[in-house]
């Protein structure tokens, strides 16, 4: 294989002696999280203001109680309920304990009550510079607590591939060739006609087609790489 | 060449797609829906796609293959390891040793908060005391009238500026919990901060709490201030003290990491830090709970009061000192 790739991958191994990769989220994708969250939050102090406050006396200890719960523990119940507030659900982000679980409750709590801090001295600053400064886009709270904000695994299923009559390579190929073949062959539903054929037209050295020759051609290969001769 | 990967899948196949709905199944569970009857099957399963990932990876399979699985592991890896809380039991154990244990282990933060604390308090207490311009050297003007406006005796607004309805003690529960509870917070959060903010709310608090009573006692409105304050002064004080003390355990993990990295030791820090805090807060619930409901009573005798907050004081003395402490076999 390759030498792997300048990525913001998280690379964790599991017990079970796997390795696992998370993509960590940066500070715009956070940010545009937290602004949807700050709108949820001003929606949650004015529905209790406006239920509670018009109470008079009495529904003002109960306003405060909401209030500061919803400052401080908003997005820790989320968190523990699912891993993510609304708005990061939004942007399809998630909150992990940095071996990939989900996050437990105390983390939860310490990375949001450290909120202030990341705040100082205004507009999450503090916590910009040490995203910046983390490989982990981690932020003070996340450093504190031991998590991380991830992009959730998306949940795409794979396409079969079309059938395709096998065709063997003219030359032999190595392994990273057999791959690229194969990943060609599985994104072509994906793209343009006319891309594909550009794409296949690469090869067009190799075995002289052009057009949609050549695109069958590199399919028939990608089939012979996946099934060798055999019929389907 | 490669091994057949259409082979490997179509051998596969079956068993990934079983696996992909019991995780939607488990994913699901617990909001509305029952856990999967086939829940046990988890591990077996997946430690079998560990192996078929690490094979897919291994051949060099191709990327949508590869990914399909590791995402299948991650959703797992997710399942399996979810850290099951069992709340009532980890509430009990906390409140029975975890907590104390843990400001025993980090006593000497403890005591450095504290002396930040107190040793301010009873500077200004004192100083108050003797000297009547001092109290607006601490604080302002207006403040002071404002503190000798709660406090008049007499007076029927002990301890707060409205009138005394059970409507305004529910008021003052709800304003207790959002202030002090949010300045504990603030305090610990602070140390973050190399601890510069958490050693100065310390300074601060205990500046000022020390002025008013020094201010109070002089000018003669003891007799309605420390009745109010007594009784929930054990649980309050002593919070803000652990709270600093958490403040203060991170900022040692951010200057002196010792042998360990920097991150290494805030992560270890915060763990700790968070049930130094976590007990905190639930003392500063207590606190204003009775704050709200049984300081401010003005059924209550004085002598009561006194009485109270000393059985407090001596509880919560012995809960630190002594709850959760590892009993030796007798020698």
């Amino acid at each position: 294989m390759s030498a792997p790739k300048l990525d913001t991958l998280f690379r964790f191994e599991t017990p079970e002696g796997i390795t696992l990769d998370l993509p960590v989220a940066g500070p715009p994708a956070r940010a545009l999280a937290f602004a949807i969250d700050l709108r949820i939050r001003g929606a949650i102090y004015l529905a209790l203001s406006l239920t509670l406050g018009l109470l008079g006396e009495l529904g003002t200890g109960p306003m405060l109680i909401g209030i500061f719960l919803a400052e401080w523990f908003y997005p820790v119940a989320f968190e523990i309920q699912r891993g993510a507030t609304p708005g990061k659900k939004a942007l399809g982000l998630v909150v992990v304990n940095d071996d990939g679980t989900p996050v437990a409750w105390s983390a939860s709590v310490v990375r949001n009550l450290l909120r202030v801090a990341d705040f100082f001295p205004a507009l999450y600053a503090a916590g910009l510079v040490a995203m910046l400064v983390s490989p982990r886009f981690q932020r003070l709270g996340d450093v504190v607590a031991g998590t991380l904000v991830v992009y959730a695994p998306p949940a795409r299923r794979r396409a079969p591939l079309a059938p395709h009559a096998a065709l063997p390579p003219p030359v032999p190929l190595d392994r990273d060739e057999q791959a690229a073949l194969v990943d060609f062959a599985e994104r072509v539903p994906e793209l343009a006609p006319a891309r594909a054929v550009e794409l296949a037209g690469i090869l067009t050295p190799l075995h002289g087609r052009e057009g949609q020759a050549a695109l069958d051609e590199v399919l028939g290969y990608a089939a012979f790489v996946m099934r060798g001769n055999e019929t389907t | 060449m490669i091994e057949k990967q259409q082979q490997f899948e179509r051998l596969h196949a079956v068993r990934w797609r079983e696996f992909d709905a019991l995780l939607g199944a488990l994913e699901t569970a617990g909001r509305g829906a029952p856990v999967p009857a086939d829940a046990a099957r988890l591990p077996a399963w997946y430690r079998e796609l560990c192996g078929h990932y690490a094979v897919a990876r291994d051949r060099g399979y191709s990327a949508r293959l590869t990914a399909e699985l590791h995402a299948l592991a991650l959703r797992a890896h997710r399942q399996l390891y979810r850290r099951d809380p069992a709340f009532g039991w980890r509430l009990l154990a906390f409140v029975t040793s975890e907590f104390p244990r843990m400001t025993r282990r980090h006593a000497h933060a403890m005591f450095v908060a504290l002396a930040l604390f107190l040793l301010p308090g009873a500077f200004a207490g004192i100083g108050c005391y003797v000297d009547s311009e001092l109290v607006y050297s601490v604080m302002e003007a207006n403040q002071v009238a404002e503190m000798e406006y709660m406090y008049e005796p007499g007076g029927k607004r002990l301890g707060r500026e409205t009138g005394r309805e059970a409507s305004s003690d529910i008021a003052m529960f709800g304003y207790y919990i959002s202030n002090n509870i949010g300045i504990g917070f603030r305090t610990f959060a602070a140390g973050v901060l190399a601890g510069i903010g958490t050693v100065l709310t310390l300074v601060y608090n205990g500046l000022t709490i020390g002025a008013v009573a020094g201010h109070l006692t002089r000018i003669g409105y003891g007799s309605t201030f420390w009745p109010f304050v007594c009784g929930h002064s054990a649980f309050e004080l002593t919070a803000i003290v652990i709270c600093g003390a958490a403040g203060l355990v991170v900022a040692a993990a951010v200057l002196f990491p010792g042998n360990l990295a920097r991150k290494v030791a805030m992560k270890r820090a915060g763990r700790d830090a968070a049930v130094l805090v976590g007990g905190a807060a639930a003392m500063l619930l207590v606190a204003a709970f009775l704050e709200a409901f049984w300081s401010s009573s003005a059924l209550l005798p004085a002598a009561v009061k006194f009485f109270a907050a000393a059985a407090f004081w001596v509880l919560v003395v012995l809960y630190f000192t002594r709850a959760g402490a590892v009993r030796h076999a007798p020698r």
